[in-house]
């Protein structure tokens, strides 16, 4: 049994087509289809070209690489679905990596830190959320400014040490696989999580809401959605995640630095994009994020096998992320022009 | 009769607000300036006001290029990245041969750094896709790639011909040549975007691309131009860190992306796009950089300094923000009396 | 008088021999299903005001975009002098000398006033420098020309509709524009500053300019225009001199049938107070507004565009804040800001603007009919999809809405089924009040009838409605009584039967009659 089916199904269990009303072509050329074939397609190149990359070892060791980015990766959906993107997250990792080390130097209980960071986590995206919500500002000039700031606090917490020795049953914990099963810990932590998620999504009001208020703020606004309230939740929920994958970081990698986790959030983002989520908002599917963030993981490890340098694998994800913005697009454009489909031709008249 | 008076009244409201950020900058650089020198008085001395004076002009480059592209309402996160890989590039290419001169790194690098906002610019233009998702991917590809040419080696100054190494340390009449060339760039920019009519285009197309489209400006076009000019800009600030350092390494200019977007918002320019001057924004940098020295005039703790450049960065759009709806208020006020 | 049938050569008597300056001739347009122009055609001829007659979504925006070169015909041409051009975009259009002045002028808000006339254009010192001097005096020129003081250094950002107009035809005027086309100009705008309007655009009529005039205030189509097409449903009506025609003339073209038929009023008894708004206040939008809406009543509030009646609406329902005042809804206060009470408390509200407030156009059916019973359709946690479908088919067969399966995005439904999914929402939520802003904004004739017997039999049944309208025909025909609103205030309350489009647009311009 290969690990990846394993974390497929619970998001083909809740994979809900958002996108109604596409045209023909778009019906059977779905985004997050695509994205899952392109998945078969990389994992049997992989395994034909690269001898040990099948190995249950390997898949096992690739997954639990990939623990912290699918984490995060859940909040990031339900905010990019929202229309709202978060950037600062990799930066409240690396604040929570840098509180955990310093906490525990200062001799603190692991057992109080974890709550605390997840805590402070939490507060990291409430700032986030509040000055979106309540100040009306973009997004992404707000993040992009608390990605500077966190990072910046947790180099002012724990300046350019690193703490390691960490206790080992909680090291255990971040690295083991859960007994009889080839799945590390924080990837069975995921599959639950992704499973919550994917109802919350695809099935609940909540998530209707989230997907109206993509797709027409103002629309969901008069339907008496409490856009507001919604989104500020979920920055607040995408900091606590952040936080929480900052300790998983961590004790994985048994090191506490200011520089953890430095780019991840464009790892993130390209598999939330990557998994067809529409960066405008209102459009996606968890089922696609899942294969996008599978298809990172895949590709990484592929890359590692094979000795390529760290660097052409940051050359990678960001060649990744512009394609996956610019794709769809592309493929709309072109859709435009062979058919005048009436869902993208201008407003009709209103006199 | 009345419409006059109330026109000219928002006038002196909407000029007040921006004026008033070009001074408060001023005001707060002063305090920053006075308080430190009161601490410890060689934050004065010439050598200290020099390296300032030197380490704001490559940050004043970037914040110029910057500039026009938040002007017409997008933004080059690409920018730092560049810097590193023009300054490896050209130092690598002059170190293999040192008969090759510095206009050539000149032209070189203002090359490279073009050819990386020309990709930024069709992918922005031409693939319609947000900005700063665009250029934060071209970010981490040029970022990659600085590495795979660098591939752990380092630029040393002996590698390098004399007459760069004097560019970046010489100076004319006593003035260093890095803030000569900043300034100079910053005052033609600053000319060209008041005084010429495709230099307002990029106001425009800030302001209201939907107006700017109707109005027959060709919004791609300018786009294009600016991410063009940034990019150039970049290039031209990769050559003059490798001159002003001498020693490089892959990572040059790793994270300047934040402080060059922290100086050009803090300056005044709006991240919505069609206010404000390169004036403000080179100001804006003038203030960063003080405020790192100043940093560790005062043995603060430098890790502060990232953290502060985020603040910076959140407080300017706040107030942006604040002000843009007071101003809102005030007229809608006005307008509101004035109509009955 | 008979009307013409389609088909028939584009009539009109072309008062001179010269060609006409800028003609359609059988332009048809289509957005998907909805077929925004058939077979139209349109002479203007210099020095003549043409009025461009039709009732919302008869499909005169398109024309006016076409000729703006926003939209390109699917067939049919475009005649500039006689002779077929193609405008690709605005600039094109612009080039061949046509001004278009929207209801909304889009502006450049940080830009002066004068860089906005001249924007692309502006004028040239040494080294292709702008030269700021002559700019500004030219601008100037240009104000005094026009008889208007405005200063050609304030920033665009705060300038009245009306102001922002003004910019727009002195715009027009720097690039010596042959055809001005104006649409819906005075919508917004008070009694002085239409008589300044008015005086400008004459005075550019007898400088040899072709003026296209839209107006729903048929006074001033017969006031400044001498000649008039009408449109219905996308399609051309008549081509014809202004003089000798009648207000009831003109009606009946735009209409297409009798009034009593268009507004199926019944009669109703008026039950308790259900809705009661205690001067409201929102600072600097509207100003102490106070009145009560009783079951079985449909109340009209009237007034121009911009006089503040929907941001009432919009306060009422906890869209906005409120800064001072009550809403009662059957005698409970509602909290400021909070949709979810209000729609706890029983109101509804199907806003303006049914593409961006409406609905959300990408989604099915379906889900924007569940949208606002997110809470009733759960089983357990989870919608029930089940419920979701069977309520949006019970109101999609309620409302005769005509679709192929309720899983379509609603973007492909003509404006009328929009908007009866629109009132399918609301009416799903059993409300008490329902608030109706500009009910048929954009629909055809037939379906603007069934909203109308419907909203009739709302009132029937014991609903208070709530009814902002810039239709006067429409606030006539169904309102028991109408308020109206002028610059933020409630300054008249009209009972049924004396209600005549004088006394309203008077109350509303406050205009002396």
């Amino acid at each position: 049994m290969a690990p990846d089916v394993t974390a497929a199904k619970p998001a083909e269990g809740v994979s809900v087509p958002a996108g109604t009303g596409r045209g023909s072509l778009g019906r059977f050329l779905r985004w997050d289809v695509l994205v899952g074939m392109l998945l078969v397609l990389v994992f049997a190149g992989g395994s034909a070209g690269s001898p040990g990359f099948a190995s249950i070892d390997n898949l096992s060791f690739a997954l639990g690489d990939l623990g912290e980015i699918a984490l995060i990766a859940l909040a990031m959906t339900m905010l990019v679905v929202a229309a709202e993107v978060d950037l600062s997250v990799a930066s409240v990792l690396g604040l929570s990596s840098a509180l955990v080390g310093s906490l525990w130097d200062a001799g603190w209980a692991i057992e109080s830190i974890i709550p605390l960071v997840i805590v402070v986590g939490a507060g990291c995206g409430l700032v986030n959320g509040l000055l979106v919500t309540r100040l009306g500002l973009p997004s992404l000039a707000v993040t992009i400014g608390t990605l500077a700031l966190y990072r910046g606090l947790a180099y002012v917490v724990l300046g350019d040490r690193a703490i390691a020795e960490f206790p080992q049953q909680y090291v255990d914990l971040a690295v083991n696989d859960v007994p009889g099963t080839p799945v590390p810990y924080p990837v069975m932590l995921f599959i639950l999580l992704a499973a919550v998620t994917g109802v919350v999504l695809h099935a609940t009001g909540f998530g209707r809401s989230l997907f109206a208020i993509g797709a027409q703020e103002e629309a969901a606004q008069f339907a008496g959605i409490r856009v507001k309230r919604i989104k500020l939740t979920l920055f607040v929920l995408s900091g606590a995640i952040a936080a929480f994958a900052g300790v998983v970081y961590t004790l994985r990698y048994g090191s506490a630095r200011a520089d953890n986790g430095v780019g991840l959030e464009l790892a993130v983002i390209a598999a939330v994009l990557l998994g067809g989520v529409d960066f405008d908002g209102g459009r996606g599917t968890l089922g696609g994020v899942i294969a996008g963030v599978l298809l990172i993981g895949l590709l990484r490890n592929l890359l590692m096998l094979n000795d390529v340098s760290t660097e052409i694998q940051s050359i990678v994800t960001g060649l990744l992320l512009i394609i996956s913005v610019i794709t769809p697009r592309l493929v709309a454009a072109v859709g435009r022009r062979r058919i005048p489909a009436p869902a993208s031709s201008p407003p009709p008249p209103e006199s | 009769m009345s419409a006059v008076t109330a026109g000219r009244s928002s006038r002196g409201v909407v000029d007040l607000v921006f004026r008033a950020r070009e001074l408060s900058i001023v005001a707060a650089l002063a305090v920053l300036v006075a308080v430190t020198a009161g601490v410890n008085g060689n934050f004065l001395s010439g050598q200290g006001m020099k390296d300032i004076f030197l380490n704001a002009s490559i940050l004043v480059l970037l914040a110029v290029g910057q500039s026009v592209v938040v002007i017409t309402r997008n933004i080059d996160l690409s920018a730092g990245s560049v810097v590193g890989l023009v300054a490896f590039t050209t130092g690598d290419f002059l170190a293999a041969d040192h008969g090759r001169g510095v206009v050539f790194a000149v032209v070189l690098g203002v090359a490279i750094g073009a050819l990386c906002g020309l990709v930024n610019g069709l992918l922005v233009s031409f693939g319609r896709v947000p900005a700063l998702v665009v250029t934060l991917g071209t970010l981490y590809v040029i970022q990659g790639l600085d590495h795979l040419i660098a591939h752990g080696r380092q630029i040393n100054a002996v590698d390098l011909p004399p007459a760069l190494l004097a560019l970046g340390n010489g100076t004319v009449l006593g003035v260093p040549y890095l803030p000569v060339i900043a300034v100079v760039v910053m005052l033609a920019v600053g000319y060209y975007l008041r005084s010429y009519a495709s230099g307002r285009d990029f106001y425009a197309i800030g302001s209201s691309p939907e107006a700017a489209g109707l109005a027959g400006i060709p919004v791609r076009r300018r786009v294009m131009g600016a991410y063009l000019f940034s990019g150039a800009l970049a290039g031209l600030a990769g050559v003059l860190w490798l001159s002003r350092f001498g020693t490089v390494v892959a990572d040059a200019a790793n994270g300047w992306e934040l402080q060059v977007v922290s100086a050009v918002v803090v300056g005044g320019v709006a991240i919505t796009g069609g206010v404000g001057t390169v004036y403000g924004a080179a100001l804006g940098a003038l203030l960063l950089t003080t405020i790192t020295s100043a940093l560790v005039v005062l043995k603060v703790n430098p890790f502060w300094q990232q953290a502060i450049t985020g603040a910076l960065l959140l407080l300017a759009i706040s107030v942006d923000r604040l002000l843009a709806l007071r101003v809102a208020r005030v007229l809608r006020r006005r307008n509101a009396r004035h109509g009955s | 008088m008979s009307e013409p049938g389609r088909g028939e050569a584009p009539l009109g008597s072309p008062p001179e021999q010269a060609p006409p300056v800028l003609a359609l001739a059988g332009v048809s347009k289509a957005f998907g299903a909805v077929r925004a122009l058939r077979e139209v055609s349109l002479q203007l001829f210099a020095g003549e005001a043409h009025a461009l007659a039709g009732e919302n979504g008869a499909g005169k925006s398109t024309l006016v975009k076409t000729l703006a070169g926003v939209h390109r015909p699917d067939t049919g041409q475009v005649l500039l002098d006689g002779e077929p051009v193609e405008f690709h975009n605005p600039a094109d259009a612009q080039q061949a000398g046509v001004a278009v002045i929207y209801q909304e002028p889009t502006m450049f808000p940080d830009l002066s006033v004068a860089e906005n006339i001249f924007i692309g254009r502006q004028p040239r010192a040494a080294l292709r420098r702008i030269d700021r001097a002559t700019m500004h005096a030219r601008a100037t020129e240009l104000f005094t020309r026009l008889g208007v003081a405005l200063d050609p250094e304030q920033p665009a950002r705060g300038l009245s509709i009306a102001d922002q107009q003004l910019v727009e035809i002195a715009k027009a005027l720097s690039r010596d524009a042959r055809v001005l086309v104006m649409d819906e100009p005075t919508a917004a705008l008070s009694g002085n500053e239409v008589a300044r309007l008015f005086n400008v655009v004459k005075a550019l009529r007898e400088q040899g300019c072709a003026v296209l005039f839209i107006s729903h205030r048929l006074d001033e189509i017969f006031e400044l225009c001498q000649r008039v097409t009408t449109l219905r449903d996308g399609g051309w009506i008549a081509s014809e001199p202004v003089a000798g025609l009648t207000h009831d003339d003109l009606i009946r073209r735009m209409v297409g049938r009798d009034l009593d038929t268009l507004y199926p009023k019944q009669e109703t008894t008026v039950g308790e107070v259900a809705l009661r708004v205690g001067r409201l206040t929102r600072e600097g939008v509207f100003t102490d507004v106070s009145f009560e809406v009783r079951r079985g009543e449909i109340v009209a509030l009237a007034g121009l565009v911009g006089a503040g009646r929907s941001e009432v609406a919009r306060a009422i329902f906890g869209v906005d804040r409120w800064d001072a005042g009550t809403v009662e809804v059957n005698g409970r206060r509602l909290p400021a800001a909070s949709p979810t009470a209000a729609m706890a408390a029983g109101l509804a509200l199907v806003p303006e603007d049914r593409r961006q407030q409406g609905l959300v156009m990408d989604q099915s059916i379906e889900r924007n009919i569940g949208l606002t019973g997110l809470k009733t359709l759960r089983r357990g946690p989870v919608i029930s999809r089940a419920a979701e479908r069977d309520r949006a088919r019970d109101w999609a067969i309620r409302l005769q809405l005509k679709f192929n399966r309720l899983s379509d995005a609603v973007n492909v439904l003509s404006g009328g089924n929009q908007q009866k999914v629109v009132l399918g929402k609301w009416l799903s939520t059993r409300p008490e009040v329902l608030i109706i802003d500009e009910p048929t904004r954009g629909i055809d004739v037939g379906t603007k009838a069934e909203v109308h017997r419907l909203l009739s039999q709302l009132a029937a049944d014991g609903l208070a409605v709530l009814m902002i309208s810039s239709d006067l025909p429409e606030v006539l025909g169904m309102a028991d009584r109408v308020l109206v609103m002028q610059e933020g205030r409630l300054v008249a309350e009209i009972p049924r039967d004396r209600a005549t489009e004088e006394s309203v647009m008077t109350a509303a311009t406050g205009r002396a009659s």
